[in-house]
This record gives structure tokens, sequence and C-alpha cells, in this order.
């Protein structure tokens, strides 16, 4: 336990460094308004982080992440949304839209957990196509075009401050370390780690594998779900393109925090500090004075030099 | 009311039928031994006794009660107990974890971490197994991570318990602890299975016998109503007599440049000459099994050299020690010595490219046929060279491995353990197979924990704690060998 602490802090000097170069780059990078910043722009996508490091110490993938991201809130805008100037079905109250965008996330992993765990189908090419298939999805009922015109109840989270911190950032740090207990203290969490370092041998010790298996997706898709909805808050309406590229920034963060690509290893707490580590690296970026139209171009070097800081001060192979 | 029965169940896998009608009953209270050879179809009896996997044809029951759907997990935890034959060690999860995987104890509904490693160092001292908990159980050696299944296998609690060939990797202190535990919970009323190739184990705990063959139900008897002939007899399904005595072989001339000579690694030196077979012994604390696996450069040597012919070898380089011509067969055959994967004839091939095909491309004709011929060689119960090494039984992966490290034509052997897990007549061919390499002149060193592979050794090195203690011409009596091994100075 000693040691795979010790572990767990493995990209805490990489952060450091980060901090140090940021703040040599432009001392603003150290203001809490920036900080706090970043901590936002992070936290919906952290949850998808978080959903796949679930899923990934499960020994198991789950790509279509991103296209629940944006299909989950899409859908509750279209059936809220009067028709008009977007479209919109109109025919639910506008009371019922974050439900439904949480359903819509159960809903996606119900799918996943049939194909997967139930007819045993491929992960990977299942959620491949599940992306796909959401992702049209969702241009389907927007037309391709945007939701706007939110109804109030979707863009309380994105938006709302609680105790001087944005309601996203309490959510995220609430989630993460709700699941770094359960992950490291719960029958349920060790269950995952078992299953993903040898299904067999977890099926012989008792555990229900093909159950926490369906669970841990299920709550893949909720997370995800509920990742879209603080992003659609915090921009005031849904795009078809939400989340669209976001699982490659996902399963990178997760790399990165030393969580296996094998099964039935890594921490949610690496997890987490794998995407503030690409989020800072982004912000010194920026802060350094990278014109804005080259961070796209950035975004992949910029994984890329995270993957070897965290390489090089955790002193771990990564797999 | 039988402790368990199978009342006549059949499995298949494919076109391999594994169980055919068989039918068994288990007395509550005795110790009950499951024999036969590999592929026989126990370790597939034990996984539908155990819930793994759900019969084809016919019904388990447990007190005259049926068994509970395969996917209830916890009904079979509470009706049995097992040690399978493959670890279900997870090597990412702690040593204490392991022990209490699903059942860690709890505060407050999270799992109490230092009661837990305080529980599972106090349960496993009782078995010798002193280690630090906390650390990862890859880290363990096989005959630890074996132990740690059978202390994690007994502390269920449980009134019936599957052991399936617990003592494979065992040395014979372990296993006499082992009996013992097994006497005392048999004492109150605790019942076993117990599978093992060892025929002597069987006489000496078990009350009851059942024989295999086949995937059929050939006899069940009362231990002491059948001789090891018999057994043997039933087992094989042709009467004849157990391990021929080792043949006279010629005596072999030590003289020249020895096949492998071993320079003080890490304290240890020893010569074995060109068509010699050395036997290595030694208690399980005697170190024998690091010294050969640091010959063979799994581990590599705080010092010392070895050398194959003229050739001196890199440390800790199994590359460079296949090359220089050793074929070696590794303790643990699921973690070094197969991809379980991939078909008999691609692991059987796997040290041997060159002889596949030229400039990199391999001829899977060619790879199959070498496979075909191992699979005879070796009387491997396979269903042919493309069936992949996961679906045989655990001795005929054990051939495998053996029949790879004899792909290469070595110029020194390295056998470890090299028949755990194989039955009494496949035994004799492998002991065979290695006497012959030992006649078309490679230097074998056999390093085992069962005495009658040492028999064909010309001589046997005896290991206490690190450092050659006796040494042992051919013809040795077991309770010399034994003595020298406790460290009992004659
Ligand atoms: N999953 C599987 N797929 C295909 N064939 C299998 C599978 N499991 C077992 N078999 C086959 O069933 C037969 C019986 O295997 P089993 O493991 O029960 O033998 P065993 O008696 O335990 O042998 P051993 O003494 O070598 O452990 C073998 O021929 C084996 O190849
Ligand atoms: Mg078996």
């Amino acid at each position: 336990m000693k040691l795979a602490r010790l572990r767990d802090l493995a990209l805490i000097p990489a952060i450091i460094a980060i901090a140090v170069v940021g703040y040599l780059v432009n001392p603003v990078f150290l203001n809490s308004e920036n900080l706090i910043n970043v901590l936002q722009q992070q936290s919906e996508i952290s949850l998808l982080v978080l959903a796949q490091a679930l899923v990934l110490i499960a020994g198991r993938m789950d790509l279509s992440l991103e296209s629940t991201f944006g299909l989950a809130p899409g859908v509750a805008a279209w059936l809220v949304l009067a028709p008009g100037i977007t479209h919109g079905l109109g025919i639910l109250p506008p009371g019922l839209a974050i439900p439904v965008t949480l359903a819509a996330g159960v809903v996606i992993g119900l799918i996943n957990g049939l194909l997967i765990v139930r007819f045993q189908l491929n992960g990977f090419i299942v959620t491949l196509g599940m992306l796909i298939v959401l992702r049209g999805l969702l241009t389907g009922i927007s037309d391709g075009k945007t939701f706007f015109n939110l109804p109030e109840s979707m863009l309380y989270l994105g938006n709302a401050v609680w105790i001087g911190l944005p309601a996203s950032i309490w959510l995220s740090l609430i989630l993460f370390t709700a699941f770094i207990v359960i992950a490291g203290y719960t029958r349920f969490g060790r269950s995952l780690y078992a299953i993903g370092g040898n299904a067999d041998a977890a099926r012989a010790a008792g555990i229900r594998t093909d159950r926490v298996l369906w669970t841990v997706l299920i709550l893949a898709g909720l997370l995800a779900a509920l990742g879209g909805l603080l992003l659609t808050g915090r921009l005031a309406s849904v795009a078809a393109a939400q989340g669209q590229g976001a699982i490659f920034t996902v399963f990178a963060a997760a790399v990165i925090g030393g969580v296996s690509l094998n099964g039935g290893k890594g921490t949610i707490f690496g997890a987490f500090t794998g995407i503030l580590l690409l989020y800072l690296v982004q912000n010194v970026l920026t802060l350094g004075g990278v014109p804005a139209q080259w961070i796209g171009a950035l975004n992949g070097a910029i994984i890329l030099i995270a993957l070897m800081l965290a390489r090089v001060t955790s002193g771990r192979a990564q797999e | 009311m039988p402790a368990a029965a199978a009342e006549s169940v059949s499995k298949r896998f494919g076109v391999t039928v594994a169980l055919d009608q068989v039918s068994m009953q288990v007395v509550p209270g005795e110790i009950h031994a499951l024999v036969g050879r590999n592929g026989a179809g126990k370790s597939t009896l034990v996984s539908l006794l155990t819930g793994l996997q759900a019969p084809d044809a016919g019904t388990v029951s447990f007190d005259g009660v049926p068994a509970p759907p395969v996917a209830d997990r916890a009904g079979w935890r509470s009706r049995v107990a097992c040690v399978y034959q493959k670890s279900t060690v997870i090597g990412e999860l702690s040593v204490a974890e392991n022990v209490f995987l699903n059942r860690q104890p709890r505060r407050r509904g999270l799992i109490g971490w230092k009661a837990m490693r305080e529980q599972a160092q106090e349960l496993l001292a009782a078995w010798g197994v002193q280690v630090e908990v906390s650390q990862p159980a890859s880290a363990l050696p096989v005959e630890q991570r074996q132990l740690v299944e059978i202390a994690r296998a007994l502390s269920y609690g449980s009134r019936f318990i599957i052991l399936d060939e617990p003592t494979a990797q065992l040395d014979a202190d372990a296993i006499s602890g082992l009996f013992a535990k097994m006497a005392a919970l048999k004492s109150q009323g605790v019942t076993f299975l117990f599978i093992s190739h060892h025929l002597a184990e069987v006489y000496q705990i078990c009350d009851t016998v059942t024989v295999l063959r086949d995937a059929r139900h050939v006899l069940t008897a009362p231990v002491s109503d059948v001789s090891q002939a018999q057994l043997v007899a039933a087992m094989t399904g042709e009467a004849t007599s157990l391990l021929a005595p080792p043949g006279n072989r010629a005596r072999v001339e030590r003289s020249g440049v020895p096949a492998l000579k071993v320079v003080e690694l890490d304290g240890l030196s020893l010569e074995i000459a060109a068509g010699e077979i050395v036997g290595l012994a030694g208690s399980g604390s005697s170190g024998k099994m690091t010294a050969a696996e640091t010959i063979v450069g799994l581990r590599k040597a705080a010092s010392g050299t070895v050398y194959v012919g003229q050739r001196k070898l890199r440390p800790g380089s199994v590359p460079d020690a296949l090359s220089a011509g050793i074929g070696f067969v590794p303790q643990d055959r699921h973690r070094e010595g197969l991809v379980a994967g991939l078909s008999v004839a691609e692991n059987a091939t796997m040290t041997v490219p060159e002889k596949l095909g030229r400039a990199g491309f391999l001829s899977a004709k060619r790879r199959d046929q070498l496979g075909t011929e191992a699979i005879e060689a070796f009387d491997i119960k396979a269903s042919g060279p493309e069936q992949p090494v996961a679906d045989l039984s655990g001795g005929n992966q054990q051939k495998v491995v053996m029949a790879r490290a004899m792909a290469n034509d070595p110029s020194v052997l390295v056998l470890l353990q090299p028949t755990a897990g194989v039955d009494v007549r496949a035994k004799e061919t492998l002991l065979a197979a290695a006497t012959q390499a030992a006649a078309r002149g490679a230097g074998v060193l056999i390093v085992s924990d069962d005495l009658d592979d040492l028999r064909p050794a010309d001589r046997v090195i005896v290991l206490y704690k690190g450092t050659i203690v006796d040494e042992m011409p051919r013809g040795w009596h077991d309770h010399t060998l034994i003595a020298a091994m406790e460290g009992v100075t004659a």
C-alpha cells in the first residue's frame, strides 16, 4: 500500500515543474483566478477521464464516452426545446431536461453492457461503433446545428458558483474523491482491479464479474452525460460536435496518470493528476503567447510532451 | 448423503470430449483422491464441481441439494473452496488482498487495509510464508504463490475443499505442512477432493481413490484395496510396471571443455561435462531455483560468470543464453514458459525461428509439421498442432514447454521442476528425452523437488542455504539425499 501511494504521487513532481515553468513564463499563471480557470476548463472532461479510468481498470475500454458527452444533453435539448429556430420537438417540460440527460447516459451504458457483457462482443469495436452511431444521432436530431436557448435548469450547473468556486469544479473534485475512496476502499472498487488483473481468478474468488462490468459501463455513461451537461451549461448550447475528438485526450490523461490500457493497474488519483497535468501544460503554452490558432495544432504535441514528462518523472513504463 | 456428487456429467470442448458421463460421490469427512493421466478430465471435473462451468449434461449436488446456477458465485463459494491447478493469484494486487479478495475485512463499509494486512500476515505465517504482504503478489516465487492459494482456500471455512495438484510446485517441507493441516481439518469433519500425480501422496493421506481415464470414470475404491500397480493399470489401461529403473548409462568422460561451467556465480561453482546429467537438490530455501534461473539468464547475478563451452554468457540475458545453446524449462510455465493464446506448434517452435524458414519468413506448414513431431515425441494430448496451449490440460502444457526447450538441440539443458504436473507415464517420457539429449552430447542440469526427477542423474549436487554441501553419485538412497538436503551431514 505504501508503495502504491508513492506511485500515486508520481506526477506531483511534474506538476510542480510545470508550475515553476509557468510562473517563469508568466507570473499570472499562479494567480488563483488563472488556476480556477484551468480547473474549470478541465472539470467537464475530467469526468470523462474518471469514467474511462474506471472502465480501463476493469480491463475494458469505452470509446463512446466522447459521443455520450454530446448526445446526452443534446437529446434533452431536443426533447424540451420548442420547434422554431433550433431543431426541437418540445414534447417534454423543461424541468425534465436534467433527468433526461442523465437517463440518456444510463441507456447508452446499458446498450454497451448488453453488447459487451451479455453478447460478449469485442468492447473496443462495440464502443467504436457506438461512438460513430451516437455522433450521427446527435447530428441527426440537431440537423448538424447547435441547440441554444436552453432551459434554465440545463444552464445551472455549468454556471453556478458554490462557496467561491464554480459548481463544476466542486462536482469534479467531489466525484473524484468519492471514486478514490470507492476504488481503494470498497469491495466493488477492488473487484474492478481483480477483474482487470485476471478475470478468471476474479470469478474463482466469487466476484460477479458480469454484474461489476455492467455497473461500471453504466456508471461511465452516466458520468459522461454529467460532464456533457456541465459543458452545455457553461457554453449555454449543445453543438453537434460537442465532445468530438475528446477521447484522445481522455486516454492520454489516463495513461499519463498511470492507468494501464491492459487493465488492473492505476489509480483514480493518478488519472486526476494526468488530466490536470495536460491542462496545465496547455495553459502555460497559452500564457506563453502561443497564438490561439496554433493551440489546436499543438494539442497532440502537448500530449506527447506530457507523456514524456510523466515517463521521466514517474520513472515507470507506461502500458 | 455425499458431501459432493456428480451424476453422469458430460462436458465437451469443440471436438474434445473432456468428460463422458462421469459419476462420482465424495463421502463426508474423507480425503478423496482423483487421479488419471494428463488430459483425463480431472480439472474439468473440478471446474464443474466449483461452478466455473456448467456441465453439458448431468447434475452436480452438495449434501443431496442440487448445486446453484453458475451465475450465483456466492452460492458456490459457500459450498466449496478450491485451489485450482491454474494459478488464480492476481499479480497486480498485493499479497494480502489476494488472500482476502472479495471478502476484505470492512469497517463501516470501507475496507480496513491495516486489519487486512495483519490478518494476512498471520494467516500466511502459519504456512511458513514470511513475506511483506503489501507487496504485489507477482513478486513472490511460485512456491509461495501456491502456498498463498492454499492458505486462502483453507481459510474460507468451507466444509468441502478441492485441491487440484497443490503439491506439484511444493518442496517436501511444504507438502508435509499441507498434509498436517489437511489431517487436522479432516478430524474436524472437513471433506477433501485431492488431485495429484504423485501416487505416494495418495497412499499417504487419502481414504478413497477415483480414477478417470480418457474422460470416463474407471474405478472408485478404498485406497487400501488397490495396489499401486493396479492404480497405474487403471490410469493407463494397460498392465505395466511403474517407472522403469534408469537404464545403465555409459560412464561419462569428464574431460575436455565442459558443456556448462559456472564460476563463482553468486558464490556457486559447478561444471557439467558434455553428455553428463547433473541433479541439483535442496530444500525450498536452498536457493537452487534461483541459482538455475541465474544460469539461464532469467536473473542477473551480482557476480560470477557462466560459460557454455568456450563462450561466456552475458549476465541476465535469456536471448544470449539461448543463442549460446542453452535450452531450459522454467519453473513457472504460465509466466515464463508459454504464450497461452498461441498454438502448440507456435509455442514448441518459438525458440527456433531459423528452422521455420529463411529471411524472417515463417512457413506455417513447416511449423505445424515440427509441432506434430513434438506432439508425438512428447506424447502431448492435443487435438492437433493448431490447438491453443491455453486449452490443453496442465500436464500437457508442461510437455509443450519441454518440447520447446529441446527444439534447438541444446548443448546445455537446464530443467526446473521438469515433471511438475505430468502423469506417471509422461514423466518417463520426459526424463527419457533428457537422457537422450545427454546421449547426443548435451550437458543436462535437472533442478527438482521430486526425487524421481533426480534418479537419471549421474551425480546429484546438494545445495543448502546457497552453498554446495554434498555431491552424490548415482545410486544414492532417498534418506541420505533428504538428510543432506535438510543440512544434516552424514
Ligand atoms: N477450455 C478448453 N478448450 C478446449 N479443450 C479443453 C479446454 N479445457 C480442457 N480441454 C481439454 O479437455 C481435456 C481434459 O482436460 P483436463 O484439464 O480436465 O485434464 P486433467 O485431467 O486435469 O489433466 P492434467 O493432469 O494434465 O492436469 C484435455 O484434452 C484438454 O485439452
Ligand atoms: Mg488438470
